[in-house]
């Protein structure tokens, strides 16, 4: 019950900081308020159980704020209120309200059998299920020979997974390369023919 | 307060969408990406949760039966560790892209740029 | 970009072995606690920045260019796909088995070939998270940063 209580607080922290990083004028402050958010983040994936996700979320925090800062630069958002903007507005709030309301509903509002688990009961079950996850965690000592289950599943269990995460982060790091040239194709050509 | 938890998380990713589309400002549109996918990792997380549940790390001493019983979910910690360091390679892509519109258009502003037309 | 205070300079220089060293640390027992391969290549990356940031471009411009961050990758990538493709040398091979023996449970030597998987994911993301930190904050010579507000 404490444990919830904690969670909801540190959620509506959370709104709070990412309300503020989307309307503020000052460009600074809205970095700052993200940063916040994610903190909260961190904090949230230590009471849900998870230190192996903590750890990235707050590394990744500190590395995007050094990014984000050295493009700012006490900028101001000069941007004026188009007619055009307030109609994209007001369909993303209604379309966002009806989009609470499903989940709402999907939860299990109204009576008890909503389409998601209820929160605190995964969908594994005990171990003879033949559910994958609870497999995972009975098996991986014996099998892997690693402690730390989720380490286990990352480079064993799915490790072709983890390939292809690797070429995601290849191909973005490559699109960034690419974008940050400095003399562009036609003007090396011009340079030396 | 179950689904309060829920019903705040799906807000936060909404939160995200709302500054990707309703915003003139590239800065503020970077901002909500970054919004968006810590939603969606927030989100995978509270689904494996377990009441009372421990880190799913084996202990000194404890058997594979006990840990099955009382962990949570491993298999989302696990998608969503490569998802946050995809998220980083992504911003760090969208934020090189920003400065290379910049430099084009000298602005940040969508609404000049779209009148622009390079 | 200019580079820090004296004071800050000499922290930097003390605390920067210790951060790359735990980023080491992280990578190895990635089986045993939480952590593992891209938590310790991002240590690596966030000890990296703090020396840059602390020294100035000038002296991070000596010491390493992008082109070494790139050969870093490219090499980490490929050795985790060489180590997938070595599991089918063995009796039942498929891609990416796990031919090592498994030790007992919480030594360092246990889990196969998990440690060395660690080791190369961690090298590919330390490298080329660093590698386009750099391109973006150092090498960039755009009209934005040179207008100086």
């Amino acid at each position: 019950m404490a444990i919830e209580l904690f969670i909801l607080m540190l959620l509506i922290f959370m709104i709070i900081a990412a309300l503020i990083a989307v309307e503020s004028s000052d460009l600074l402050s809205a970095v700052i308020a993200i940063e916040a958010a994610g903190f909260g983040l961190c904090a949230v994936d230590l009471l849900l159980g998870a230190p192996d996700l903590a750890f990235p979320q707050v590394l990744v925090e500190i590395v995007t704020l050094v990014i984000l800062i050295r493009m700012i630069m006490t900028r101001r958002d000069t941007s004026r209120q188009t007619p055009r903007d307030t109609l994209r507005t007001a369909v993303v709030m209604l379309a966002g309200g009806m989009f609470l309301v499903m989940v709402f509903l999907a939860v299990g509002g109204v009576n008890t059998s909503g389409t998601m688990p209820s929160f605190g009961h995964p969908v594994m079950g005990s171990f003879e299920d033949t559910g994958v996850s609870s497999q995972y965690l009975f098996r991986c000592a014996r099998d892997t020979g690693a402690a730390n289950v989720v380490m286990g599943i990352l480079l064993d269990y799915r490790a072709y997974d983890t390939l292809g995460e690797a070429t995601v982060i290849f191909a973005a790091i490559l699109g960034g390369y690419v974008v940050l040239r400095k003399i562009g194709r036609k003007k090396s050509k011009e340079i030396n023919p | 307060m179950e689904i309060a938890i829920y019903v705040l998380a799906f807000l936060f990713l909404l939160i995200g969408v709302y500054a990707l589309i309703a915003k003139k400002n590239v800065i503020r549109i970077i901002i909500g990406i970054g919004i968006l996918e810590y939603g969606v990792n927030l989100l995978l997380v509270l689904v494996g949760y377990r009441k009372g549940g421990m880190a799913p790390i084996l202990a000194n001493g404890q058997s594979s039966a006990n840990l099955a019983v009382r962990a949570v979910d491993p298999l989302p910690q696990a998608m969503v560790l490569t998802s946050i360091v995809i998220g980083l390679s992504i911003t760090a892509l969208a934020v090189a892209l920003a400065i290379r519109l910049y430099d084009k258009y000298g602005t940040f502003d969508m609404n000049d740029i779209r009148d622009l037309r390079g | 970009m200019r580079g820090m205070s004296p004071i800050v300079r000499n922290i930097a220089a003390l605390l920067g072995g210790v951060v790359i060293m735990y980023g080491v640390y992280v990578t190895l027992t990635g089986h045993l606690a939480p952590g593992g391969g891209f938590v310790g290549g991002v240590i690596v990356m966030a000890g990296i920045v703090m020396l840059v940031l602390a020294f100035g471009g000038e002296r991070a411009r000596e010491l390493m260019r992008e082109h070494r961050c790139q050969l870093l990758e490219g090499l980490g990538a490929l050795s985790f796909l060489i180590i997938g493709l070595l599991g089918f040398l063995t009796v039942s091979g498929c891609f990416f088995k796990n031919f090592l023996p498994t030790g007992k449970v919480h030594e360092l030597t246990s889990g196969g070939m998990i440690p060395i998987l660690n080791v190369a994911i961690a090298i590919k993301v330390g490298a080329g998270l660093t590698g386009i930190f750099l391109a973006l904050v150092l090498g960039c010579r755009s009209a934005m940063f040179r207008k100086g507000k």
